[in-house]
């Protein structure tokens, strides 16, 4: 198990423990953590997990290959450092990790 | 092309017994009689990929199970948006496009270019004047007697939204309501009988003259919120005008995703909730239940009953051998029962665990652009109706649409018991 925080967009901190070799937005659904939808399950045919990294996890956990970044462009809230967290496993390398949500997921 | 004489007709036929091989689930009146259930049964059970020889729209494969749509969906460069998505072949008398039909990269930039004015953060700003209408609305309907609450209620709804997104002269707005229905009917097309060839070509030169003339108005003034102006002034899109049947195109797709599907959920949840009484008490006793319920009423109207792919190279789907240049027609309406996926899908539960995860948005690079519109609008006539009315019953049975991509209703009786 690795500790994971999810911030809403109005500060709102949620920790949780995340399962290891599970992707991160499952941590999220399965603690019922508001604003992570996963409407299409995981799959990264929707764009409804958005989480948003700050700089040094982002240069950690990595940029989106292409199929999730045809996904991630037409978001509105899409930052720099903004990832599917269906296409982030969780690891122990993980450890500590905080991922900002954005105010709608679309 | 609409010569079907030879050709067994699946409203008449048992979909039990029917050779598999001549199941075709393209005709259109098996949607206006409600029939195309046991078929999508039966096909997702004894053949998910299924192959039609011979339609009214030619040779075409039908997927029919929630995860090879979804496969479908995602995978655009082997199921190709272009030239057209629908089972039909392009049009050639209006031949106009739109980014539903586009590919990358021309999908992506049309797309990016409106799809700020459906951003969930814009959509907060239209939430107070669209509750606002809805109330007006429900507030001026009759008490104690039968109505078309297709006409009254959810057309009128979202063609008044549909006016304000586009900043459309108001007292013209059932305009609007016209141009969705002939851009999606028409024979040819869908197999529908709303109107003729002619009279559909007619009204869509009517509507590319009345936004052309709308386009200029906005370019040369102070951009609004407005979808003309944003078209009209962004970078990427302003030049569309100098493409006309790409600008009637972009056009149309907004109206019909703006109008049809909506207008459809919202006449389908009143119909789910009579069906499925047990729904209306938890309902009532329980209001917070409607953002769940507004998924669950996506799911089970599944307005967009189809979407189509040309395929762009040889492939395979669960071991059909599937030829480049075929026809895939995704059934979205079959997708959402089955019952791999959705547990006892034939069932409308508005309080369904994981109620977000159907098939009615699509998937993938053409995922519904409107969708959290679609969401908003839908939960506030739901909270509105709510704080009115008891029950909006029911009294007859609906007459529905003759298409088979849209999924939804011409007249639906109903009467009102107020609190």
């Amino acid at each position: 198990m690795t500790k994971v925080t999810f911030v809403e967009s109005d500060g709102t901190r949620h920790e949780v423990e995340a399962r290891n070799g599970r992707p991160l937005m499952h941590a999220a659904v399965q603690n019922g953590v508001p604003g992570i939808d996963a409407d299409c399950g995981g799959q990264c045919m929707c764009a409804t997990c958005h989480v948003i990294l700050d700089d040094d996890w982002y240069g950690r956990v990595g940029p989106p290959n292409s199929e999730e970044e045809e996904m991630l462009a037409p978001t509105p809230e899409r930052t720099p450092t903004s990832r599917l967290s269906c296409q982030i496993t969780v690891s122990d390398d993980l450890e500590g990790i905080v991922v900002q949500l954005p105010e709608f997921q679309m | 092309m609409l010569d079907a004489v030879s050709r067994p007709r699946m409203v008449d036929a048992d979909p039990w017994s029917i050779p598999l091989e001549q199941i075709d689930v393209s005709q259109a009146d098996l949607y206006e009689h409600d029939l195309h259930w046991p078929y999508f049964e039966r096909l997702r059970k004894e053949d998910p990929v299924h192959y039609c020889a011979d339609s009214d729209f030619g040779a075409y494969w039908s997927v029919t199970k929630f995860n090879d749509i979804a496969q479908v969906d995602r995978q655009h460069k082997i199921f190709s948006s272009e030239p057209t998505v629908t089972i039909s072949e392009p049009q050639e008398e209006i031949p106009f496009q739109s980014f539903i039909q586009m590919d990358p990269p021309k999908h992506d930039a049309q797309r990016a270019a409106v799809q700020p004015v459906v951003a969930p953060a814009n959509l907060s700003k239209l939430e107070p004047i669209i509750r606002q209408r809805a109330g007006a609305i429900l507030d001026a309907l009759p008490e104690g007697e039968t109505f078309d609450w297709v006409d009254t209620v959810s057309i009128e709804l979202t063609t008044q939204m549909l006016a304000t997104l586009f900043d459309f002269p108001f007292q013209e707005r059932r305009k609007l309501t016209y141009w969705s229905d002939i851009a999606t009917g028409g024979p040819e097309l869908a197999g529908s009988n709303l109107v003729t060839e002619e009279e559909r070509t007619a009204g869509l030169m009517e509507c590319m003259q009345a936004f052309t003339d709308l386009w200029h108005e906005r370019v040369n003034g102070t951009p609004g919120n407005d979808l003309i102006s944003m078209l009209a002034h962004s970078e990427r899109t302003r030049d569309m005008i100098n493409e006309p049947m790409e600008f009637l195109g972009n056009l149309i797709l907004l109206i019909v995703g703006g109008n049809d599907t909506t207008r459809n959920s919202i006449t389908g949840g009143v119909l789910a909730l009579n069906q499925f009484p047990a729904e209306y008490d938890k309902l009532r006793a329980n209001p917070d239940l409607i953002p769940n319920m507004v998924s669950e009423i996506i799911r089970w109207q599944t307005p967009v009953s189809s979407m189509s792919r040309r395929v762009k190279e040889d492939t395979e789907l669960r071991g059909r051998k599937i030829r480049k240049g075929d026809k895939v027609v995704m059934w979205y309406v079959s997708g959402n029962r089955d019952d791999e996926v959705i547990e006892d899908p034939m069932a409308f539960r508005i309080d369904r665990d994981h109620a977000r995860h159907h098939l009615s948005f699509g998937f993938g690079l053409h995922r519904c652009m409107g969708n959290r519109l679609a969401e908003m609008q839908l939960r506030i006539v739901w909270e509105e109706i709510t704080k009115r009315f008891h029950t909006v019953e029911v009294t007859g049975a609906p007459i529905r649409n003759r298409s088979n991509m849209i999924r939804g209703y011409r007249e639906l009786p109903v009467r009102l018991r107020r609190l």
